[in-house]
């Protein structure tokens, strides 16, 4: 999996992520994801390609719990959101929907650089810059739901809620 | 051994062992689940989704609220809050239809009591610690297996000890107090923790102020915020109808915490969130000079009637300022209701105040008083990232609906204590 880094800085909230201004598309998510960070980066949702990744600073998803924040980042096409760190519930979230939500290094990616996700090695490569940021795992439970490409598909394999 | 935490009790007894510790991943019952017209049909969605396993709603604690758009502005919005409606009564769920009131504000006023736990679609449900109730907010897809399997996995979060002393002087209030506390932590400065406020200050706060500092745990990140069961959580559910479901909740004098941060409240001054962020707080003295366009008191952060009285004692008799747009949104039917009984209505009304019905309002920019480009809105809702209230092209600034009241007095933010 891979594509081209798309650069945002620290603190990046769901409110420009996906705006409340668009709660009126949230029904249609193609509609709202035309919207996706475009407060924050106005060119974003026009440009962005399929495979690209989002490459932040710090608490990435500040805010609210709504989880069309990474559905419409994931409805764009993006590989993973690779950032130094998570709010809690917008990398609960990611997960829970099939977003890879990478903790790790992101100094060393410089805008439009070229990456590859090795998600099971742990590592991101970075083809522009002829560097590997390697990552720790997630949690088992957090590896185990993304495994499954999600919450929904991994409680319907269990028949019910468990740990991993 | 050591003893327990607030979060460590409350998460604990909704076990299977009946004890947990920070740090351990645990399956726990949930007493209450909730949606609002904002997430609902995405969580509907999911909940359809889920074929392959037993369907246990509790249709006596499962709620869902109509109340981020009221009344609905547009046709889009109209028909998700159909969709949210027609689920709940299909279903037999609880419906709190338009009007009724904000989500927080009424699992405070209605449902909640000390020691449960509640999950919602609402990164706000941290609100419900106010009350020692472990609530935390989550997305559709959690929240909708949560509903179905009355359960839901949690990471026992670590606590940070707010010790909070002295004493609140007139004119300062809990939100002052919780905006100082932001511009200490920075926003993910307690990010998967529990905040756990205590000391001589919280224990001389009621209720609507324990309300108001819970509610912002989750802008420093936190997973909850958490205050002890006491006299006044017995005196508030007392006044809602619901003392026989208090009890006593404290936390173990030997619980272990990662930190503990001291505030002393004598020494605070009301605060200003400048826009951007709720954690970038200045003392209102270096806001003077900030001129404003619109007032709006409302949300789940600061208009119990507690607030409103405050806001009524400063704006009686005087007018807001020539020119500035002054907007109040009760935070439910209680207490607009009982802003009625005791005159409050009126106060605002002939202040100059446009009063929306109760909801969410303008403090998440859908509805209820977009501000115009290049606007300054003064609100004293909990958040004010970009494009907040609606419009990228105007700013927010939070503070205590005293500072508010005061602001609308001006038109420039205003330090309430000359008011008072």
């Amino acid at each position: 999996m891979g594509g081209r880094a798309w650069k945002f800085g620290d603190n990046i909230s769901t409110d420009e992520i996906t705006p409340g201004r668009y709660m009126g598309l949230r029904s249609n998510l193609p509609e709202l994801a035309k919207h996706t960070l475009e407060d924050a980066r106005k060119e974003f949702p026009s440009s962005v390609k399929q495979g690209d990744f989002v490459v932040a600073g710090k608490n990435f998803g500040m805010g609210s719990s709504r989880e069309h924040a990474p559905l419409v980042i994931k409805m764009c096409g993006v590989t993973a959101v690779l950032a130094q760190s998570f709010a809690r519930i917008f990398y609960r979230n990611a997960i829970n929907i099939g977003l890879p939500a990478i903790v790790c290094d992101t100094t060393k990616i410089n805008e439009n650089d070229e990456l590859e996700l090795h998600l099971s090695e742990g590592v991101v490569e970075n083809l522009t810059g002829k560097t590997k940021i390697r990552f720790p795992a997630m949690s088992t439970t957090m590896d185990a739901i993304l495994s499954e490409g999600g919450l929904i598909a991994y409680v319907e394999k269990h028949g019910d809620l468990v740990l991993s | 051994m050591s003893g327990k935490t607030l979060a460590e009790k409350v998460i604990g007894s909704h076990t299977a062992k009946g004890s947990s510790s920070a740090g351990e991943v645990v399956i726990v019952n949930v007493d209450y689940t909730f949606t609002h017209d904002a997430a609902g049909p995405l969580l509907i969605q999911q909940l359809n989704q889920l074929k392959n396993i037993p369907s246990s709603m509790d249709t006596e604690r499962t709620v869902f609220f109509i109340d981020h758009a009221v009344p609905s502005p547009t046709k889009e919005l109209s028909n998700d809050q159909a969709t949210v409606r027609n689920y709940a009564l299909n279903n037999g769920l609880i419906l709190s239809d338009a009007g009724n009131g904000i989500c927080h504000q009424l699992l405070a006023e209605d449902y909640l009591s000390p020691g449960e736990l509640m999950v919602g679609t609402d990164s706000h449900s941290c609100t419900a610690g106010g009350l020692c109730a472990f609530g935390t907010g989550m997305g559709a897809t959690d929240i909708a297996i949560a509903m179905k399997l009355r359960k839901t996995w949690l990471r026992v979060p670590e606590s940070v000890r707010m010790n909070i002393r002295g004493h609140l002087a007139r004119g300062v209030s809990a939100k002052d107090l919780i905006l100082k506390i932001l511009s200490i932590l920075g926003t993910d400065g307690a990010t998967y923790k529990s905040l756990e406020f205590d000391g001589d200050a919280i224990n001389e706060l009621d209720v609507y102020g324990r309300l108001t500092l819970t509610n912002m745990a989750v802008e420093a990140g936190a997973k909850t915020g958490l205050i002890k069961s006491d006299g006044r959580t017995r005196q508030y559910l007392k006044e809602v109808g619901r003392e026989q479901r208090w009890k006593e909740i404290h936390a173990d004098d030997n619980a272990s915490y990662e930190a503990e941060i001291e505030v002393n409240a004598s020494e605070l001054e009301p605060q200003v969130a400048f826009p951007g962020s709720p954690a970038n707080v200045k003392p209102v003295s270096e806001a003077k000079d900030v001129r404003v366009n619109e007032v709006f008191i409302g949300t789940c952060t600061n208009t119990r009637i507690e607030d409103l009285r405050i806001v009524a004692q400063i704006l009686k008799e005087r007018q807001k300022a020539k020119g500035l747009k002054l907007i109040v949104t009760p935070p439910s039917k209680k207490v607009y209701l009982k802003c009625m009984e005791e005159g409050i209505l009126e106060i605002l009304l002939q202040a100059g105040a446009v009063i929306t019905p109760p909801g969410c309002g303008v403090c998440y920019g859908a509805v209820g008083g977009i501000p115009a480009d290049g606007e300054v809105i003064f609100s004293t809702s909990n958040r004010n990232f970009p494009g907040r209230t609606g419009n990228p092209k105007a700013e927010t600034y939070l503070g205590s609906p005293a500072t508010a009241s005061a602001t609308s007095i001006t038109g420039y933010i205003t330090d309430p204590r000359g008011f008072i």
